[in-house]
């Protein structure tokens, strides 16, 4: 039996590709990693047991029902209407500290609003009161 | 005037180091891209308009809050009572440490007000409530 001659190859791997490979690789980087950056409205809660006095005059209260309507300083309000009227109070008074009670019934997204409508009427001083 | 004839040099761009500089691309991606840690608990966020970035990733700890009343530390529940022992460990090896509270948009606020108490309690008193960005009307 003649033992058939090998053929002589080249082994050499075609490189070209080895971008498009990496191009590929690392669009489905670009693709897949969101860059979610966490946003939100900031605040500083009060330490415990630290407790001040204030006067009656300087607190502008702000409730939420659990239905989800607000009052500002014991009147109904309508949220569009809020900042507005934050930003007069606080013209009068700078000293004013808001006060935002919520109803235990009240929702999230309702109290999320009326902090945000506060910090669009500049109002620097919030407190956050417990629900009843 | 007579035009000079072309040279015969080529100008071809040599295209061989092209993949090492992609993979550099792509190892500098995979390098600075921060997996998410913790998958959290399903929830829709509220919107805001007055939104500020938290400053950074690392100063972070995550609370979330369903709308079933549900409280998530790092993939763990725990009662609304617990949550203070949680973040007190939490607060006493980072003093800068932020609480960023991803709490449903429909949760109650028995449950937010519960959690605010606990974190007093636990001394963690800068608080960030996660939403999303609503565009300004």
């Amino acid at each position: 039996m003649a033992i058939r001659e090998r053929k002589a190859r080249t082994g050499a791997i075609p490189e070209g590709g080895m971008a498009d490979i990496a191009f590929l690789l690392l669009v489905f980087f670009l693709v897949t990693t969101t860059i979610d950056m966490d946003k939100g409205l900031g605040i500083i809660l009060p330490a415990e047991g630290q407790e001040i006095e204030i006067n009656k005059k300087n607190i502008l209260n702000c409730l939420i029902s659990a239905s989800g309507a607000v009052l500002l300083g014991g009147e109904p309000v309508e949220m569009k209407d809020l900042s507005r009227k934050v930003k007069d109070e606080l013209r009068a008074n700078d000293k004013l500290i808001v006060s935002v009670k919520a109803h235990e019934k009240a929702q999230y997204d309702v109290y999320i609003e009326v902090l945000d409508q506060l910090k669009i009427a500049k109002a620097t001083r919030i407190s956050i009161a417990e629900t009843e | 005037m007579k035009f000079r004839r072309k040279s015969g040099v080529e100008s071809k761009i040599s295209t061989s180091s092209m993949p090492d500089i992609i993979f550099m691309l792509l190892i500098f991606f995979m390098v600075t891209t921060v997996l998410r840690e913790y998958s959290g608990l399903p929830i829709s966020l509220p919107k805001a308009e007055r939104i500020e970035k938290l400053e950074s990733k690392r100063h972070t700890s995550d609370i979330w809050v369903s709308k079933d009343g549900l409280i998530s530390i790092e993939d763990k529940l725990f009662n609304a009572d617990d949550v203070r022992h949680v973040m007190y460990e939490k607060r006493a090896s980072d003093p800068q440490l932020t609480v960023s509270l991803k709490a449903d948009q429909a949760a109650r606020m028995e449950i937010i007000s519960g959690v605010h108490n606990e974190l007093r309690k636990a001394d963690a008193l800068k608080l960030n409530y996660s939403t999303k960005v609503k565009a300004p009307n």
